[in-house]
C-alpha cells in the first residue's frame, strides 16, 4: 500500500509540476490548468494524508484504502473530461459561427467589390 | 451582389463539398427552371474547382473558410438568405441527386399550402425510385416508426435534403439548425414550434459523380446520433414548455416575430439605399 501510496505522490507532483511548467510556456491557459492543478492536489493530499484516505473509503464503503485513491483518481479525472467537454462543445460552437459569419461577410465584400 | 425583389424571394441553395463535375449541371438545370431566383452555392471548403466550376455557370459563391460539415454548411446559408430578407429557401444537393425540374413544385408547394416546409419526397407517391442504399433504406423505415409518433403524422422520406422553407422556418433555422445528419431533427424541431410541413412528390436520381458519406459502417453511428439529437431536441422543448409560463412564452415569441420584423425592414431599407 505504501508503495502504491509514493507512486501516487510522485505522480500527483509530476502533473503538477508539468501543468505549472506548461501554463509558463504559455501551452496551457491559465483558467484551463485550474482542473489539472486541483486534480494533483486532491491527490497528493489524499496520497499523503493515510488518515483522510481511510475515512474517505470508509465514506465510500471500500475496504482497501488503495481501491479508494483509485476510484477517486478515476473520479477526479472524469470530471475534469467531462469539464474539457464542455469547454470543446463551446469552442467548436463559437467557432462554426465565426466561420459562416466570416463566409457571410467575404461574401458581401465581394459583391461590393463586383458593384465598383 | 443577389437581391431578393429580383429574385421574386427565391433563393437556391446549394451545399457542396467537392462537387466540380457535377456542380455546374446542378446550377444550370436551376437556371432553367427558375431563371429569376437566385443561387447561391454554399462551398464547403472544397479542395478541388467546385468554387470555380460555380461561378462560370452563373451561381453565386459562398465560400467557407473551414470544413463545417452538412449541418454547418447549410446553415450559413440559411443565415445568408435570411439576412438578405429572402422569402423562401430551396436546398438542392450539389451531388445531382435532386432532379431540378422538381424545384417549381417545391416552391408552389410553399406558397399554396402556407406551410412552413416543403419536403420532396422519393416515396410520397409511386415515384419509381431505387436509388437509395440498402443501409440508407434501413435506417428510413426506423425513423418513419420513430417519427410517427413525434410528428403525430407520417412522413415519407424523412432523410430527404431535397427542401423548401418559407421565412418562418428560415428564421428558426438561421439561428439554430442541427450540425450532423441534420434533415430529421429539423422536423422535430419544426414540430415542435407548432410549424407545418408537406411533402411533395420527387424524382431522386443516382449521384452523378463521387459516393455517398453514408456508407453501411457510418448507419449505426447515423441512427444512434439521430435518435439522440431527436430524443434532446424534445426534452429540450418540452422543458420550456414545463418550466415558462405560457403568457411569458407568447410574448416571447411576440418580440422575437417583431425583431424578425424591424430586421427585415432595416434589411429593406438599407437595400433602397443602395439602389
Amino acid at each position: 500500500m505504501d508503495r502504491l501510496l509514493n507512486v501516487m505522490t510522485l505522480l500527483s507532483i509530476g502533473l503538477f509540476v508539468l501543468v505549472l511548467a506548461s501554463v509558463r510556456r504559455a501551452h496551457i491557459r491559465v483558467e484551463y490548468s485550474v482542473s489539472w492543478l486541483g486534480a494533483a492536489i486532491v491527490l497528493l493530499v489524499l496520497s499523503r494524508s493515510r488518515s483522510l484516505l481511510e475515512w474517505v473509503a470508509t465514506l465510500l464503503g471500500v475496504r482497501s484504502a488503495p481501491l479508494a485513491l483509485i476510484m477517486l483518481a478515476l473520479c477526479v479525472f472524469l470530471v475534469v473530461f467531462y469539464r474539457f467537454s464542455v469547454i470543446i462543445s463551446s469552442l467548436k460552437d463559437a467557432n462554426i459561427a465565426l466561420t459562416q459569419r466570416v463566409a457571410i461577410l467575404e461574401f458581401h465584400l465581394q459583391a461590393m467589390h463586383e458593384r465598383r | 451582389m443577389i437581391d431578393p425583389q429580383q429574385a421574386d424571394g427565391v433563393f437556391v441553395l446549394i451545399p457542396a463539398l467537392n462537387e466540380e463535375a457535377s456542380v455546374g449541371e446542378v446550377i444550370r438545370g436551376v437556371r432553367a427552371v427558375l431563371p429569376q431566383a437566385a443561387i447561391v452555392v454554399a462551398d464547403d471548403s472544397s479542395t478541388d474547382a467546385t468554387r470555380s466550376v460555380a461561378l462560370a455557370a452563373g451561381a453565386e459563391v459562398l465560400s467557407l473558410p473551414f470544413h463545417l460539415g452538412l449541418g454547418g454548411c447549410v446553415q450559413a446559408g440559411y443565415r445568408l438568405a435570411f439576412e438578405l430578407g429572402f422569402e423562401y429557401v430551396i436546398r438542392v444537393d450539389g451531388d445531382g441527386q435532386h432532379d431540378p425540374r422538381d424545384v417549381p413544385r417545391i416552391l408552389d408547394a410553399l406558397r399554396t399550402t402556407g406551410c412552413q416546409m416543403a419536403i420532396g419526397s422519393r416515396f410520397c407517391e409511386d415515384n419509381g425510385n431505387g436509388h437509395t442504399s440498402a443501409p440508407r433504406a434501413i435506417g428510413i423505415v426506423i425513423f418513419r416508426l420513430l417519427l410517427r409518433p413525434i410528428l403525430g403524422r407520417s412522413v415519407h422520406d424523412p432523410t430527404s435534403g431535397f427542401v423548401g422553407v418559407n421565412r418562418e422556418a428560415l428564421e428558426v433555422f438561421s439561428r439554430s439548425f442541427p450540425l450532423e445528419y441534420p434533415e430529421i431533427e429539423a422536423l422535430v424541431v419544426l414540430q415542435r414550434r407548432r410549424f407545418q410541413f408537406v411533402e411533395v412528390p420527387c424524382r431522386m436520381r443516382p449521384r452523378l459523380t463521387g459516393r455517398s458519406t453514408i456508407t453501411a459502417p457510418k448507419s449505426l453511428y447515423y441512427i444512434i446520433h439521430v435518435l439522440l439529437g431527436v430524443f434532446v431536441n424534445i426534452l429540450k422543448f418540452e422543458r420550456r414548455r414545463w418550466f415558462r409560463p405560457k403568457k411569458a412564452s407568447a410574448q416571447a415569441q411576440a418580440v422575437v416575430r417583431d425583431e424578425s420584423r424591424k430586421a427585415s425592414e432595416e434589411q429593406a431599407g438599407v437595400r433602397a439605399k443602395g439602389n
